[in-house]
């Protein structure tokens, strides 16, 4: 057997990170019983505001919490049979189809029934968002529901006007949160948890930007543990001081070589959320020497970036880095507006052209060699522009690999036939299996 | 009577090439009915809907992903095989997902000298989205009047109001008559008066439904009216299974919720100082998408005040294949029309439509309301 080429290590906040995961979703559960309020939405949705309620709410997020019932092959099986039986189709957002069978079946992965939120705190920009809590309303007899829409177009051609339609329904959205509560609204308490979202978000950044090195200190299996922290809680301190600890570790990890696989050879990015219960194509790739590096999904779903002065991306300045100081509620609530408005992952909503552009800076930046599109039959949102992508990265040079799958639904994806895709992909790049150069 | 409404649908881009010549103006293709058609009129545009062509297709394969619902495939396509090749712009405001993947593939693909993405905000049932859209609305007519060279005057936008909104009115007093015992025109007739209306100069239309409303009053009807139906659900411009409902099942269509029915012309612009708040308050207050329909679902009682005033024996639940916002909306609006003992029966929409199964379907659906008649 050949001598590995890079020296490989275990991640030392990996432990941590999977316990503030745990700890969140037992704080949801539990917060009742410590007098808390719990609120459920969107990872996307602006989990700042609903902070200025107190320092004892807590939330759970939709699409996190299907991908973790997805992970859980019986209970996803069983939460997607009761949504179909209730009469929802079988080609809607499989993580919506995950969430409302776990409140029919009343079952949740960390024990007990489906605890019941007091309140909806959404946003939207794909046709399920608001509809998906709509159900969920329905589902449980009614519960308060506010949503923020944010389909303003893309960042490129933001306006004050734009702005101000997603900070007027905000304002409109603490008034809802103040009545459907009855607490008094903390504007410290919201300004903190901007400051921590824009810190958590600009960090995520600053960590996928330090895989652009060879050999990659992380790979996108590991990522996927470490982004979801920002989809549960962006505007939490913890998340925030746990993103700046990852961030001195990475950069140990390349000041040190230290790689996420061993044999790295073949520098790839994905698309779109991966079917979470075959993450084992990730360790397939790996007999190959192929690493994912990552993609505008695990870099930019919650990730903020921006153009540096070199012309490369790197993470987003905060508002406390260029010494601006957040004094009032409208505006902690502009900039945070603004900084969500400049999401990568919101762009491609609007043309798939700013998408590739994206893709194309990645394949640039950060070493690739190819790239696998996941067609995913779960998530439309995601998946819109996708066969446009493809042909613009082909039209950029960079080799494509397509696979149609299901991120929450395995009844739509076929290991076998992926497989056997990769294993052509590879062929088709002179990679052999075991071979490394 | 009918005969020119239908001529115009089916000879949609015939019609269009011959406004282009007749009129030397410029023709413009829309994709989603939120797109103001009042400033396009303001600005002599003839703005002209793109639809399908029902004709199976492969060439949006590269494009489109297949999950996506073939309406916005069959989109597409019309605009890859040039059906459309007549168009001087594009234009769409912002609705679904699917949708726009045909518009962004097409501006990608097939480029014009005017493309707009106009985006409409989603919540509507928020005061914020009034002056939201204005402000768009400030930014779609300068674009307009860039690409046509044409400044647009509050007497310009006064006459494009008008326009539309006599065509709205007379649709909407046509669609009154259907309320009678023996409404004076079909389904499909009601179908061919709307789809022709989303392509052609609405001046010419709205002169033939003039002549239209003032004959049909006393209209004979030779055909039995049989079980008084409703359709409603996604896009559907679907005429051999309207026709097949008609005449071969013997019910009557006699009110629909489609944008390609009443969602597209139920609404006003209710006249205002400010031209362009007025134009964005209607397309806020019009009957929602169910992309726009939320927190609340406003239109579900919609539809049941259409049950009610229609006298609506049955309703025909129509989607097309994958499309998320209806399959969102159907299980509740099922439930709320059986809570009021409406029956309904659901059918998933392609491309073209199974006929000889769902005559199957809909015959057992009539059957069963006769069936409640008889004990």
């Amino acid at each position: 057997m050949s001598k590995q080429k890079y020296p490989t290590e275990p991640l030392k906040l990996w432990g941590k990170a999977k316990e503030i995961r745990d700890n969140y979703y037992k704080n949801y559960r539990d917060a009742h019983e410590k007098g808390g309020l719990r609120w459920v939405g969107g990872a996307w949705s602006f989990d700042a505001v609903p902070a200025g309620l107190g320092r004892d709410v807590s939330n759970l997020t939709s699409e996190p919490y299907g991908a973790t019932i997805a992970f859980n092959k019986e209970l996803a099986k069983e939460c997607l049979e009761a949504a179909e039986n209730a009469g929802y189709a079988r080609d809607l957002c499989a993580y919506m189809r995950l969430y409302w069978g776990s409140i029919l079946v009343d079952k949740y992965p960390y024990g007990g029934g489906y605890p019941r939120p007091d309140f909806i705190w959404q946003d939207h920009i794909c046709c399920s968002h608001s509809k998906w809590y709509q159900v969920v309303s329905d589902l449980e007899g009614g519960i308060p529901m506010y949503s923020v829409d944010v389909a303003a177009g893309p960042y490129k051609d933001v306006t004050p006007e734009k702005i101000k339609y997603i900070v007027d329904q905000l304002q409109e959205g603490i008034e809802f949160l103040k009545k459907t509560t009855g607490r008094k609204y903390d504007d410290e308490l919201l300004i903190e948890a901007v400051k921590n979202e824009c810190r958590s978000t600009s960090t995520w950044a600053a960590i996928c930007c330090e895989n652009k090195v060879k050999p990659a200190p992380l790979d996108e299996k590991t990522m996927y543990s470490l982004y979801v922290l920002a989809t549960l809680n962006k505007a939490s301190g913890e998340v925030a001081d746990f993103y700046d600890e990852l961030l001195l570790e990475v950069k140990d990890r390349v000041a040190r070589g230290i790689a996420a696989v061993g044999n790295e050879q073949v520098r790839l990015m994905s698309d779109t959320q991966p079917p979470w219960a075959f993450l084992k194509v990730f360790r397939y790739l790996e007999q190959y020497g192929a690493v994912s590096v990552g993609s505008i999904y695990t870099f930019g779903l919650e990730g903020i970036f921006e153009v540096k002065e070199d012309g490369t991306w790197g993470p987003r300045t905060t508002p406390m880095q260029k010494g601006i100081e957040i004094k009032t509620r409208q505006q902690a609530l502009e900039i945070m507006v603004d900084w969500n408005l400049s999401k990568p992952e919101w762009q491609h909503f609007y043309h798939p052209k700013l998408k590739t552009e994206m893709m194309v800076r990645i394949a640039k930046e950060w070493q690739l060699d190819g790239v696998m599109l996941h067609y995913n039959r779960g998530c439309e949102g995601l998946s819109i522009g996708i066969a446009e992508n493809r042909l613009g990265l082909l039209k950029a040079g960079f080799p494509v690999m397509t696979f149609e799958g299901n991120m929450g639904d395995e009844r739509e994806f076929d290991e076998v036939m992926t497989m056997a895709r990769v294993d052509a992909f590879m062929e088709s790049m002179n990679v052999k299996k075991g071979v490394f150069k | 009577m009918f005969e020119q409404f239908k001529n115009w649908f089916e000879s949609r881009h015939d019609y269009a090439k011959d406004w282009k010549e007749r009129t030397g103006g410029k023709v413009i293709g829309y994709f989603c009915t939120y797109v103001p058609e009042e400033i396009l009129y303001a600005a002599d545009v003839l703005p002209v809907r793109c639809l399908g062509g029902h004709e199976p297709q492969d060439v949006t394969e590269p494009h489109i992903f297949g999950m996506f619902c073939p309406f916005c495939r069959d989109v597409l396509a019309q605009g890859l095989k040039d059906k459309f090749d007549y168009l001087d712009g594009i234009t769409i405001s912002q609705s679904c997902l699917h949708l726009r993947q045909a518009y962004t593939s097409w501006d990608m693909h097939k480029p014009v000298e005017f493309s707009y993405y106009l985006p409409m905000p989603h919540h509507v049932q928020s005061l914020a989205s009034r002056p939201f859209l204005r402000s768009e609305l400030v930014k779609f007519k300068e674009a307009v009047e860039k690409w046509t060279g044409k400044t647009l005057t509050d007497a310009d936008l006064d006459r494009g109001i008008e326009i539309v909104n006599t065509n709205r009115r007379l649709l909407k007093q046509i669609f009154e008559l259907r309320k009678a015992d023996v409404p004076p025109l079909t389904g499909l007739e009601a179908m061919y008066l709307v789809l022709s209306s989303q392509m052609t100069d609405k001046r010419e239309h709205n002169k033939a439904l003039k002549e239209l409303l003032d004959q049909l009053p006393g209209r004979k009807v030779e055909r039995e009216i049989g079980e008084r139906l409703m359709i409603l659900g996604s896009e559907n411009d679907d005429v051999p299974f309207t026709e097949m409902v008609e005449d071969v099942c013997g019910a009557t269509f006699v009110i629909d919720d489609h944008c390609t029915g009443t969602r597209y012309f139920w609404n006003e612009v209710i006249p205002k100082e400010d031209r362009l708040q007025a134009i964005a308050d209607r397309y806020v207050d019009r009957v929602p998408c169910p992309t726009k329909d939320w927190p609340k679902r406003l239109r579900v009682d919609h539809i049941k005040n259409l049950v009610e005033e229609y006298r609506v024996q049955g309703v025909i639940v129509v989607q097309q294949k994958f499309c998320d916002p209806h399959e969102l909306d159907i299980p509740a609006i099922q439930q709320s029309l059986k809570d009021i003992d409406v029956p309904t029966l659901f059918l998933e929409f392609d491309v073209t439509a199974p006929l000889g199964p769902f005559r199957i379907r809909v015959e057992a659906f009539l059957e069963m309301m006769r069936q409640d008649d008889l004990f």
